[in-house]
C-alpha cells in the first residue's frame, strides 16, 4: 500500500459522541443532584465518560494509519483477566469479613457503611458480578475468538465493553457502602446503573455475535452456545427485573413496577436464572473449551452435549418459584417451580458427564497437572450442587431447609467449589497463553492453592450443612404440650461455632486467591517466554 | 458435517464427529442410558405431581389436582390442631386466676411450657433468654422487685406494662433533678455519695454525707421512703442494696440522678392472649424470685 490517509473510523467517532454526550449528562446531573451519592455517581460517571473520550483520542492519534488488526484481539482479554483476579480477592475478602461479623457482631463497628447489610451485597456483587463478570468476559472474547478463528470486531467495542463493564462495578459497589440500592436480592443497583450495564450488555452481545457472524469454521462450538444463551438471557433478566420508575432522573431511588408476590416471583425469576445463566451457563462455556484443551482430549459427547444444552436452557428458566415455597406465592407457581427443578436435575448433570468424562485415557494427568486436577474438581462439585438444589427444592426438604443456612452452604458449594475452581483454572491457563509465557511461574503454588482452598471449602459447606439442619430443626421444634421448644436466640448462639468454622474456611480460601495472584503475578513478571504468540491466528482453520 | 474429517480416537475406540475448532474435537458417543432413563423418569414424576396437585395456569384459574391440596388450608389446618390440642390441655388456665394456676401442678406446668415459649419470642429480646436481665432491663430470677414480685403483680405489670401507652399502665417520675434545674452538681455529687454510702459502697474521699442525708431526706425519701428501701406501689427501687437497674456505679448514679430514667415495658393485654399473658405471669414468677 503506498499511502493510506489516517482517519477516524466511524466506530471510533460514534463512541467518542457517545461519551461526550454522557460526560455533558453525567455533568447537568452532578450540578443538580438531589441527594449526595447522585452529586458523587455522576461525577464518577463524568471522569470516567471523559476518561473514555481520552483513551478513543490518544490510541487515534498514537496508532498508525493503516493499522494491523488481524491477530487476535487480547487486550481487553488481559484487563479483565486482572481485574477479575483483583475483585476476587476483593470479594473473597469481604465475604470472609462477613463472616466475622456474623461471628463477632461487634465487628460491625456500629457504622453504617460497615455494616453486615451493605457488606453483604458488596460481596454477593463482587464475587459474582465482578469476579465472575469478569471471567466471563476474559474467556468469552477468548474463546469465541480462538474457536470461530476471527478477531473481535470493533476497535473500541471491546475495550468500551470491559471498561464500561467494570465502571458499573465501581459504580454499584460504591453505591452499597453508601447505602443505595433497590433491595432486590443480587440486583440491588439502582436505576441509572442498570442502564449503564443495559448499553454495556447490548454491545457485548453485539461484539460476541459479530464474531460468530465472521467465522471461519463451519460449525459454532459448544462453548460458544451457552456463552450465546448466558449473554441473551442475562439481557433479558436483567431488564425484567429492573422495571423501576425513578423518583427523579437527579437521585438515585426508584420505585419498582411490580409490588407484593408479584415483584418476589419476578426478582426469583431472575435471581435463580442469575444462577442458572451466569453461574452455569456461562462457566458450563469456560468448562467446554478449558478442560478438554487442558486434557488435551476431545470432549466426551457431541449428542449429549446438545441435548444436555437444550434441556438446561428451556428448563432453567422455570425454576425459580422454588425460592418461594410456603409463602403468599400460589401452589401452581410452587408446584411448578418444584417440578422443574427436579427434572432439571439430569439436564446439569449431563454437563458434569462431558466433563469428567473428557478426561478418559486422560485421568494420570490429574496426578502432575494440579490446574486440571481443579477444573475436575470444579466440575465434582457442580455434580453436588447440582443434585443439592434439586433436593432442596423438594418441598418437604425446603419447609426444614428454607431461611437456615443450609441454603448458604449451598451456594458456596456451587460458588466457591464449581464457580471458583472452574475460574482459576481458566485464569491459570489463561495467563500465560496471553503473555506468551511456556508455563505458570510455579505449579507448586498451585498445589498449594488447591489444598488450601480444598480445606477451606469443605470446612465451609460442612459447617454450614450442620448448622443449617439444626436450625431449622431447633425451629420446628415442639415439646410434648405443643408449644415451641427453642427461642429464636438460642438457634442463633447454637450457630456460633459453625460461624467460626466457616469464617475459617472463607479465610483459607482467601489465602489460597492470594498465592494464586502472587503465581499470576510472577508468570506475567518473571515467565519463561513461549515461541507461539497466543495473538496470531495463523493456525489452519479446520474446514 | 465434514464426514471425511472423522477419525477414530484410539484411547476410547470411539469415533470423532468430524468437527475441530482450536484444536478441540468432539467423539460421537450416545447419551448415557442411565442419564437419559433417569430424565424421562423425572420427567414422567413431574407429569404425575402435575395431575394429583395444583400445577399450570389457566385464563383466570389454575389446575387444581386430583387431591385437592392447597399449601395453605393444610398450613391453617395443623395450626388450628395446635392451637386445640394447646387449648384442650390448657383448658384450665382460661377461666382460672393465675394465683390458682400457681399452686395446681397441672396447670402450672402447662403454664411454665407455653410462658417459656412466649418469653423467648416475646422478652428474651430485653430481659434476655435466661431472664436475668442486662443494663437498663432488670433482672426476673432474683427477688428484687420494682413493681412488686407477687404473681398478681406480676401478671398486672405484664397486662399493662410500664410508660406503655396503656390506659392503667405503671408509671413514675425519677425526676432530672440536674437537668431540671433542682439540684446544683454540686449538690448532685453529695447526694450521690450519700446513696453510694447507703449500700456500703466507697465514696469520695471527704464526702460531706450528713449534708447528703439531708439532701436525700428533702428530696428522695417522698418514693425511695425513709429507710431508702423504695416503695414498690411506686415502682421505687430499693437504693440499699447491691442491685442497681441502671449500674450502680458513681457515674451512673449522677446520671440517674441528672437526667432521671424513664424505662418503658410494653404491655401485652392487646399484642398476646389473656391465657399466653397468664402463662408469662407464672413462668416468670417461678423463675426464682417469686414473692
Amino acid at each position: 500500500m503506498a499511502h493510506t490517509i489516517k482517519r477516524l473510523s466511524v466506530e471510533e467517532g460514534l463512541f467518542a459522541v457517545f461519551l461526550t454526550a454522557l460526560a455533558f449528562a453525567c455533568l447537568a446531573i452532578a450540578a443538580k443532584a438531589v441527594d449526595g451519592v447522585m452529586a458523587f455517581h455522576a461525577t464518577v460517571g463524568l471522569i470516567f465518560s471523559a476518561l473514555g473520550v481520552f483513551l478513543i483520542f490518544n490510541a487515534y492519534f498514537k496508532r498508525p494509519a493503516d493499522v494491523d488488526e488481524t491477530g487476535y484481539n487480547l487486550g481487553p482479554i488481559k484487563f479483565a483477566s486482572v481485574a477479575a483476579m483483583f475483585w476476587g480477592i476483593a470479594g473473597f475478602l469481604v465475604g470472609d469479613i462477613i463472616a466475622w461479623q456474623l461471628t463477632f457482631p461487634a465487628l460491625n463497628f456500629d457504622l453504617e457503611w460497615t455494616s453486615f447489610g451493605r457488606l453483604r451485597p458488596l460481596h454477593t456483587s463482587a464475587v459474582i458480578f465482578a469476579f465472575g463478570g469478569n471471567v466471563l468476559l476474559a474467556t468469552s472474547f477468548y474463546v469465541v475468538q480462538r474457536t470461530c478463528h476471527a478477531r473481535l470486531p470493533g476497535r473500541v467495542s471491546p475495550w468500551f465493553i470491559i471498561l464500561g463493564y467494570n465502571a458499573f462495578i465501581v459504580i454499584a459497589g460504591t453505591g452499597y457502602l453508601f447505602g443505595a440500592t433497590q433491595g432486590k436480592e443480587y440486583a440491588e443497583p439502582e436505576w441509572y446503573a442498570d442502564l449503564w450495564l443495559t448499553i454495556v450488555w447490548v454491545a457485548y452481545l453485539l461484539v460476541f455475535l459479530g464474531t460468530l457472524w465472521k467465522r471461519r469454521e463451519p460449525h459454532i462450538y459448544v462453548a460458544n452456545w451457552f456463552y450465546l444463551a448466558f449473554i441473551v438471557t442475562i439481557a433479558m433478566l436483567h431488564l425484567g427485573n429492573n422495571i423501576s420508575i425513578p423518583v427523579s432522573i437527579y437521585g438515585i431511588k426508584s420505585y419498582q413496577l411490580f409490588s407484593g408476590v408479584q415483584d418476589a416471583l419476578v426478582q426469583w425469576w431472575y435471581g435463580h436464572n442469575a444462577v442458572g445463566f451466569f453461574l452455569t451457563a456461562g462457566f458450563l462455556a469456560i468448562m467446554y473449551y478449558f478442560i478438554p484443551k487442558r486434557a488435551d482430549r476431545p470432549v466426551y459427547s457431541y449428542r449429549l452435549s446438545i441435548v444436555h444444552f437444550w434441556a438446561l436452557i428451556f428448563l432453567y428458566i422455570w425454576a425459580g418459584p422454588h425460592h418461594l415455597h410456603y409463602t403468599a406465592l400460589p401452589d401452581w407457581a410452587q408446584t411448578l417451580g418444584m417440578t422443574f427443578s427436579i427434572i432439571l436435575w439430569m439436564p446439569s448433570w449431563g454437563g458434569m458427564i462431558n466433563g469428567l468424562m473428557t478426561l478418559s485415557g486422560a485421568w494420570d494427568k490429574l496426578r502432575t497437572d494440579p490446574v486440571l486436577r481443579m477444573m475436575v474438581v470444579s466440575v465434582a462439585f457442580y455434580g453436588m450442587s447440582t443434585f443439592e438444589g434439586p433436593l432442596m427444592s423438594v418441598k418437604a426438604v425446603n419447609s426444614l431447609s428454607h431461611y437456615t443456612d443450609w441454603t448458604i452452604g449451598h451456594v458456596h458449594s456451587g460458588a466457591l467449589g464449581w464457580v471458583g475452581y472452574i475460574s482459576f483454572g481458566a485464569l491459570y491457563c489463561l495467563i500465560p497463553w496471553l503473555w506468551n509465557r511456556k508455563k505458570l511461574y510455579s505449579d507448586r503454588l498451585v498445589e498449594w492453592h488447591f489444598w488450601i482452598s480444598t480445606l477451606g471449602i469443605v470446612l465451609y459447606i460442612t459447617s454450614m450443612w450442620v448448622s443449617g439442619i439444626m436450625q431449622g430443626l431447633m425451629w420446628r421444634a415442639y415439646d410434648k404440650l405443643g408449644f415451641l421448644e427453642y427461642s429464636f436466640i438460642e438457634s442463633v448462639e447454637a450457630m456460633h461455632p459453625f460461624y467460626m468454622i466457616r469464617a475459617l474456611g472463607g479465610l483459607l480460601f482467601v489465602l489460597g486467591s492470594l498465592i494464586m495472584a502472587y503465581n499470576l503475578w510472577m508468570t506475567i513478571k518473571v515467565g519463561e517466554k513461549a515461541e507461539v504468540d497466543a495473538a496470531d491466528p495463523s493456525l489452519v482453520p479446520a474446514e | 458435517m465434514s464426514e471425511h474429517n472423522k477419525e477414530m480416537d484410539h484411547i476410547t475406540g470411539v469415533e470423532t464427529t468430524g468437527h475441530e475448532w482450536d484444536g478441540l474435537k468432539e467423539l460421537n458417543n450416545p447419551l448415557p442410558r442411565w442419564w437419559l432413563w433417569t430424565f424421562y423418569i423425572t420427567v414422567i414424576w413431574a407429569i404425575g405431581y402435575w395431575v394429583a396437585y395444583p400445577a399450570w395456569p389457566l385464563v383466570s384459574d389454575y389446575t387444581k389436582g386430583m387431591l385437592g391440596h392447597s399449601s395453605r388450608a393444610e398450613g391453617q389446618a395443623a395450626y388450628n390442631q395446635l392451637l386445640a390440642a394447646r387449648l384442650e390441655k390448657g383448658a384450665g388456665l382460661k377461666d382460672a386466676s393465675v394465683e390458682e394456676i400457681l399452686g395446681n401442678d397441672e396447670l402450672r406446668t402447662f403454664a411454665i411450657a407455653q410462658g417459656s415459649a412466649a418469653f423467648g419470642d416475646n422478652c428474651a429480646a430485653c430481659h434476655g433468654s435466661g431472664a436475668a436481665g442486662t443494663t437498663d432491663y432488670p433482672n426476673l430470677v432474683d427477688d428484687d422487685w420494682l413493681w412488686g414480685g407477687t404473681i398478681d403483680a406480676i401478671h398486672e405489670t405484664l397486662r399493662v406494662g410500664i410508660r406503655s401507652g396503656h390506659e392503667d399502665e405503671r408509671t413514675n417520675d425519677m425526676t432530672a433533678f440536674g437537668r431540671d434545674e433542682i439540684l446544683e452538681k454540686e449538690d448532685i455529687i453529695t447526694v450521690t455519695n450519700y446513696v453510694m454510702s447507703l449500700s456500703g459502697m466507697q465514696t469520695d474521699e471527704g464526702a460531706d454525707l450528713e449534708a447528703g442525708k439531708v439532701l436525700f431526706e428533702e428530696n428522695c425519701t417522698s418514693c425511695h421512703g425513709e429507710d431508702a428501701k423504695g416503695l414498690q406501689d411506686l415502682g421505687a427501687p430499693n437504693l440499699t442494696d447491691a442491685i442497681w437497674l441502671y449500674g450502680g456505679d458513681r457515674a451512673a448514679i449522677i446520671e440517674s440522678i441528672t437526667n432521671g430514667r424513664k424505662g418503658v415495658m410494653p404491655s401485652w393485654e392487646k399484642r398476646l392472649d389473656p391465657v399466653t399473658v397468664k402463662s408469662l405471669a407464672v413462668y416468670v414468677h417461678t423463675r426464682g424470685g417469686g414473692r
